[in-house]
C-alpha cells in the first residue's frame, strides 16, 4: 500500500515543508518568539546552497568538498562593496562600491561563478576521490586568500555597516527579509527541478551513471558538467550574499573546509538527490545545533555518532524517509 | 510571644520570598569552549563562577542566572546564540567573548539591540576605536598593550636587534605593530608564518643564521607550543632569548610545553604572585576548587563578573535605567585581582603591565613570576580614535 | 649555501613526517577505496595515549608501544564498528561518517583529558643536536624522525612485495571475490590492514608529539596536508606517497622562506611581505591542482580512486 502512495507522499511531504516555511513568521507572532524567525531564516539560507551543491552532486555525482569557496566569495564580495560604499572610499577605477543588492549580489554571483569556471575546468577532468581532494585544495586557496587580506579584516573578518538595500528599500525587517529568503529558495528550487527534468538534466544524469554510452551518443559531457558546476557555484555565491546581509559579518570561516563538511552533511541529512531534501537537511542540522548546544557544551560528542548513524541507516536522508523509498536513486 | 515569633518569621520568609519573585539578572556568557581555544572559555567561566561564590551566590547583592553556552569559535553560530539569548531569553548584559573574530562578529549586533557587552578577553582595535560604543566595556586588555609593554622592555634592556614573528592575519600584524611603537632599537627582519603551521623548522634556521639578540613572538595557542618546542630541539634558547605577550605563556600552556618554556619573558597586566589582597584570595580559593592555578583568563573572568557585580550593587540590579547602569560600569568600583583599575574614555581599561618569567613553582608545575612592572597605568593607542568623552 | 642546504634538510623532514601520516592513510585508501577523515583522529589518539605513558613512566619507547598499540584498536573498533558497512558505499558517505567521527573523538579526548593541551617532552637521550652540515646543529630528535619515516616505508614496501600476507593485500585490492574464494577470510584482513594503517597514524602522532601542540584537533592541520600529499602522489601508491610528501614537505619549506624575499624584488616592503607570505600558504594546493591538471591521477596513479 505505502509504494502506491509513494509519489503522493513525496509531494506531501514538499507541500508540508514549504506551508510551514510560509507560515513561520505568523507562529513567530503567535507565540511571542521572533527569534524563530531568525533562527530559521539562517536555514533558508544554508539551505539555498545545499540546494545548488544537490544539484550537482545528486545529479551529476561531482563531490564537491569546496562549496564553501563559493559561499565566501558570494559573502565578501556584498562585504566588500558595502564597506566601500558606507566609507566612500574607491575600489576600483574610482567606484566607490555599492551598497544595492540588485547590483551587488549579480556581482557576487558573477564572481563566484567565475571562480566555478576556473576550479570546473581543472578539476572536472578528474573524478572520485581526485575530484573531491582538488575541490577542496581551491576552497583552501581562497580561505588563505581571505585569511589575509588585511585592508578587510583578514582573519577577524569583516563588520558590515549595515544591510543591503533592494531597489532602494533597506532589508532589516526580520519578516521581510524573511520572505526575500524564501521566495529566492523556492526560486532557485524551481530553476534546477525545471533544469534537472530539461534534456540538459538529462545529460547530466545520464553522465552520472553511463558517461561511456553518452559520448557513444555523441554527447561529449564536459561542458555540460562545466555548466551545471557553474550555475552551482553561481548559486551558491547567491546563498552567500544572503548570509552576509543575515549576519552583516563576513570571515574566512565561511570558506573554511568545516564549512563545506556541513554543506555536505546538510545535503546528505536532508536527502541527496531530491532538491528538496536539503531544505529539509538545513532546518534539521541548525536546529539540532541549537538544541544541543543549549543541552550541553560536549554537544559534538552527540552530533558526531548522529551523521554516523544517519549515513549507515538512513540513507535516503529525511526526506527519503518522509517519501518512503522516494529520494536517491543510486 | 510565641505567635508573635513565628508572625515575624513569616514576615521574613515573605520578605524573602518577594526578593526571590524578583526575577534574577539574567547574564548570557557565549564563549569558546570547544576546539583547541576551549580551554580559554572554560578559564573565564570558572573565575565568573568563583566571583559569583565569593558573592554567596549573587553579584552585588542581587541575584543572577548565568546562561552559558558554546560559540565553537565559529562567528556565525556565536551569532545566532548571542541573537538568540537576546531575542528569546530577554537577555540584557552580554559576556564571554574570547576571540577577536567572534567580537567583531557579535558585539556590534548585541549593541545594536540595545544590549551591554563585557568582553571578558578580545580586544579589536576597532571596539577600542573607531566603532567604540557606549555600552561596550573591555575588562581585560586592548589587543596591543602586551606587545607595546614588552617592546619597552626589551628597549630597556639594551637590546637593539630583534627578530620578529607572527602569524600572517592581521591580528598578527597589530601585536608586532604594538612591539615596535614602544621599541626603540633596530628590526633585525619580521616575519610572517601561516595561520595554524605545525613545522617552524625554517624559521628557526632563519632566525638562527640572522643572529639577531632576541626573539619577539606572537603565536597564540597551538602555534605557540609547537614554536617553543622547536625552538628548545633546535637549542637556541640560551643563545637568542625568547620575549613574547602572556598569550603563548598562561599556567596552562606553559605546562604543556614543559621545560622548554623555563626563563621565557612574557608580558601582562596580571601575575598570580601580583601582591594585594583581591589577588591572594582569588589565587587560593581558585586554586581550591579547581584544583589547578589560575590563568590570566580566570583572572579577567573574575574581575568581570566583580565588574558587573559593583553596577549591580549601585544600581539594586534594576538594567531598566540603561544610563545608570552604565554610569555604575564606568566607575568600576570593584577590587580588581590586578590592583590599580579604572576605565579610559573607550572603556577599556588603563592599568599597569608587567614582565613575567616563567619559573618552576614550588609544586613542581611551571608557573609565571613578575619580573619587574614596565607601565604605570598604561592607555591604548586607540582611545583618541574613540568619540566616547 | 650552507642555509640553503639546511633548509632542504628541513623541507626533507617535514616530508617525512607527513610521509609517516600519508603511509597509513594511502594503504587504506588504496587497499579498500575508503577515504578516512578520521585518519587525524587517529593521529591525535596515538599523541594522547603517547604522551600520558611518557609523562607517567618516563620511557619514550613505552609511550611509543602504547600510543601504536591504542591507535590499532581503535582503529579496528572503528572497522568493525563503522567502516567495514562502508566499503561499497559512495565516497560521499565515507566522507560523511568520518566527519561525525572527527566530532566525536575531539569532544571525547576533550572529556577524557581536558581542554588545555598537555605535555610531551623531548627523550633526553635525543635532544641533543648533531653537526651534520658543518657549522649548523641539527636536533637529533628531527633525525629520529627521518630515520623512523624511512625504515617504516622500507618496512611497508617488504610487507606489501615480499610477504603473503602482502600478496593477500594485493589481490584484495584488485579482486575482492577471487581472494575470498582461495579462502583468505577477507573480513579479517580488512580488519587487520585498516589496524595497521591506524597504528601508523599512531606512530606518526607520537613521533609528532615532542614538537607538536598536543590538544584535541590537533589531526586536522596535518591532516589535509597529507590529503593532499597522497592526491598528489596518486592514490594507493607506496612510492606516490613518498614522492608526494617529499615534493610538498620541500615545496612548503622553501616557500615559506624563499616567496616573501622574492616577492620584495617586485613590491614596496609591506605589500610584498604580505603577497609573499599569502603565497607560501597558497603554495602547496597550487602544486597540487597543477599536478593534477596535467595528471589528473596524481604521479604514480593507477586505476584506484575513481
Amino acid at each position: 500500500m505505502a509504494r502506491d502512495f509513494g509519489f503522493n507522499r513525496a509531494t506531501v511531504a514538499t507541500a508540508v515543508l514549504l506551508i510551514g516555511l510560509a507560515l513561520v513568521p505568523a507562529f513567530a507572532a503567535l507565540f511571542d518568539n521572533p527569534f524563530l524567525v531568525t533562527m530559521v531564516n539562517r536555514a533558508l539560507i544554508f539551505a539555498l546552497a545545499a540546494v545548488a551543491l544537490d544539484f550537482i552532486m545528486g545529479y551529476g555525482r561531482m563531490v564537491s568538498f569546496g562549496h564553501a569557496a563559493f559561499f565566501g566569495l558570494g559573502a565578501y564580495t556584498v562585504g566588500i562593496l558595502s564597506t566601500h560604499a558606507a566609507q566612500d572610499l574607491p575600489l576600483i577605477f574610482g567606484w566607490t562600491g555599492t551598497n544595492e543588492a540588485l547590483l551587488a549580489w549579480l556581482l557576487a554571483m558573477l564572481l563566484s561563478g567565475l571562480y566555478a569556471l576556473i576550479v570546473g575546468l581543472i578539476s572536472l577532468r578528474t573524478s572520485g576521490v581526485y575530484f573531491i581532494m582538488i575541490t577542496l585544495a581551491f576552497a583552501q586557496l581562497v580561505f588563505f586568500a581571505f585569511v589575509s587580506l588585511s585592508q578587510y579584516g583578514g582573519e577577524d573578518g569583516l563588520a558590515l555597516w549595515g544591510r543591503n538595500t533592494l531597489a532602494g528599500i533597506g532589508l532589516d525587517h526580520r519578516v521581510g527579509f524573511y520572505y526575500l529568503c524564501f521566495g529566492l529558495l523556492l526560486a532557485v528550487w524551481y530553476l534546477l527541478h525545471r533544469l534537472v527534468r530539461s534534456r540538459f538534466g538529462r545529460v547530466i544524469q545520464g553522465s552520472r551513471q553511463h558517461e561511456l554510452r553518452m559520448r557513444a551518443l555523441g554527447y561529449n559531457p564536459f561542458p555540460y558538467k562545466l555548466t551545471a558546476f557553474v550555475i552551482s557555484g553561481a548559486l551558491t555565491g547567491l546563498a552567500g550574499a544572503l548570509l552576509a546581509n543575515n549576519n552583516e559579518f563576513v570571515d574566512p570561516s565561511l570558506t573554511s573546509w568545516m564549512q563545506s563538511g556541513n554543506f555536505l552533511v546538510i545535503v546528505l541529512l536532508g536527502g541527496l538527490c531530491s532538491l528538496v531534501g536539503p531544505i529539509y537537511g538545513a532546518l534539521a542540522l541548525l536546529l539540532m545545533e541549537e538544541v544541543l548546544i543549549a543541552m550541553t557544551e560536549h554537544w559534538q560528542i552527540i552530533l558526531g555518532p548522529v551523521l554516523i548513524l544517519v549515513v549507515l541507516f538512513f540513507r535516503g536522508g529525511i526526506f527519503g524517509v518522509l517519501s518512503a523509498g522516494g529520494g536517491r536513486h543510486d | 510571644m510565641k505567635w508573635q515569633k513565628s508572625y515575624i518569621a513569616a514576615a521574613v520568609l515573605l520578605g524573602a520570598a518577594a526578593v526571590a519573585q524578583a526575577a534574577p539578572v539574567k547574564i548570557g556568557m557565549v564563549t569558546t569552549l570547544s576546539t583547541p581555544g576551549g580551554y580559554l572559555g572554560d578559564d573565564i567561566r570558572k573565575g565568573f563562577l568563583l566571583a559569583i561564590d565569593h558573592g554567596g551566590g549573587k553579584l552585588g547583592g542581587v541575584e543572577v542566572e548565568v546562561l552559558v553556552e558554546d560559540d565553537g569559535l565559529n562567528p556565525g553560530t556565536a551569532r545566532q546564540t548571542v541573537t538568540r539569548m537576546i531575542q528569546r531569553d530577554g537577555v540584557k548584559l552580554m559576556t564571554g567573548v574570547v576571540f577577536s573574530n567572534v567580537a567583531m562578529a557579535t558585539v556590534p549586533q548585541a549593541l545594536k539591540e540595545g544590549v551591554f557587552y563585557i568582553s571578558p578577553n578580545a580586544g579589536p582595535a576597532a571596539l577600542a576605536g573607531e566603532r567604540c560604543h557606549e555600552n561596550y566595556f573591555n575588562v581585560a586588555y586592548q589587543n596591543d598593550n602586551f606587545d607595546e609593554a614588552m617592546g619597552q622592555y626589551v628597549s630597556d634592556q639594551g637590546i637593539d636587534n630583534v627578530y620578529l614573528l607572527a602569524p600572517n592575519y592581521p591580528a598578527g600584524r597589530d601585536h608586532l605593530a604594538g612591539f615596535k611603537r614602544y621599541y626603540k632599537g633596530k628590526v633585525a627582519a619580521e616575519v610572517y608564518t601561516q595561520l595554524n603551521q605545525t613545522d617552524f623548522a625554517a624559521e628557526i634556521a632563519n632566525i638562527r643564521a640572522a643572529k639577531p639578540g632576541a626573539v619577539f613572538f606572537f603565536l597564540p595557542g597551538g602555534m605557540g607550543i609547537n614554536f617553543t618546542k622547536q625552538y628548545a630541539q633546535a637549542g637556541l634558547s640560551e643563545s637568542i632569548p625568547l620575549f613574547g605577550p602572556a598569550f603563548s605563556f598562561d599556567n596552562t600552556l606553559v605546562n604543556a610545553v614543559g621545560e622548554a618554556a623555563l626563563g621565557i619573558m612574557n608580558s601582562a597586566q596580571w601575575s598570580a604572585d601580583l601582591d594585594n589582597a583581591a589577588n591572594k584570595r582569588f589565587v587560593a580559593d581558585y586554586t581550591k576548587k579547581y584544583g589547578q592555578a589560575p590563568t590570566l583568563y580566570a583572572a579577567q573572568g573574575y574581575d568581570t563578573a566583580q565588574l558587573i557585580g559593583s553596577a549591580l550593587a549601585a544600581t539594586k540590579g534594576d538594567l531598566s535605567k540603561p544610563d545608570e547602569f552604565r554610569a555604575a560600569l564606568r566607575a568600576a568600583k570593584f577590587d580588581s585581582v590586578r590592583g590599580d583599575f579604572r576605565f579610559g574614555n573607550n572603556h577599556h581599561p588603563i592599568q599597569d603591565i608587567y614582565v613575567r618569567k616563567v619559573v618552576r613553582g614550588d609544586d613542581g608545575k611551571l608557573t609565571n613570576v613578575v619580573v619587574a612592572k614596565v607601565f604605570d597605568d598604561h592607555q591604548d593607542a586607540y582611545a583618541a580614535e574613540c568619540s566616547l568623552k | 649555501m650552507q642555509l640553503f642546504l639546511e633548509q632542504m634538510l628541513n623541507g626533507l623532514q617535514f616530508g617525512v613526517t607527513l610521509l609517516l601520516m600519508a603511509s597509513g592513510l594511502t594503504l587504506v585508501f588504496g587497499i579498500m577505496n575508503l577515504i578516512n577523515l578520521a585518519h587525524g583522529s587517529l593521529f591525535m589518539i596515538g599523541a594522547y595515549v603517547g604522551a600520558t605513558v611518557v609523562a607517567r613512566s618516563g620511557s619514550f619507547f613505552l609511550g611509543l608501544i602504547c600510543g601504536m598499540g591504542a591507535a590499532a584498536i581503535a582503529g579496528m573498533v572503528m572497522e568493525v564498528a563503522i567502516m567495514r558497512r562502508l566499503y561499497r558505499r559512495d565516497h560521499l558517505d565515507q566522507v560523511l561518517a568520518t566527519f561525525g567521527l572527527i566530532l566525536f573523538f575531539n569532544e571525547l579526548v576533550r572529556m577524557v583529558w581536558g581542554r588545555q593541551p598537555i605535555a610531551m617532552s623531548t627523550p633526553a637521550w635525543l635532544s641533543g643536536s648533531v653537526e651534520i652540515i658543518p657549522g649548523i646543529p641539527y636536533p637529533e630528535f628531527r633525525l629520529a624522525v627521518i630515520v623512523v619515516g624511512a625504515l617504516v616505508i622500507g618496512l611497508l614496501y617488504l610487507l606489501i612485495m615480499r610477504t603473503r600476507l602482502g600478496m593477500w593485500i594485493r589481490a584484495g585490492a584488485s579482486d575482492r571475490e577471487t581472494i575470498g574464494a582461495l579462502g583468505v577470510n577477507i573480513r579479517l584482513l580488512y580488519t587487520l590492514v585498516f589496524g595497521l594503517g591506524a597504528c601508523l597514524a599512531g606512530l606518526a602522532g607520537v613521533m609528532a608529539a615532542p614538537f607538536l601542540a598536543v590538544q584535541s584537533g590537533m589531526g586536522e592541520n596535518i591532516l589535509i596536508l597529507t590529503f593532499v600529499v597522497i592526491v598528489i602522489g596518486g592514490i594507493g601508491s607506496i612510492k606516490g606517497a613518498v614522492a608526494g610528501a617529499l615534493l610538498i614537505g620541500v615545496a612548503d619549506t622553501l616557500g615559506r622562506v624563499y616567496l616573501p624575499p622574492l616577492a620584495a624584488l617586485w613590491l614596496p616592503p609591506a605589500a610584498a611581505s604580505n603577497l609573499g607570505t599569502s603565497l607560501a600558504s597558497m603554495l602547496i594546493y597550487l602544486v597540487m591542482a597543477a599536478v593534477l591538471a596535467v595528471r589528473p591521477q596524481g604521479l604514480f596513479g593507477g586505476a584506484h580512486g575513481s
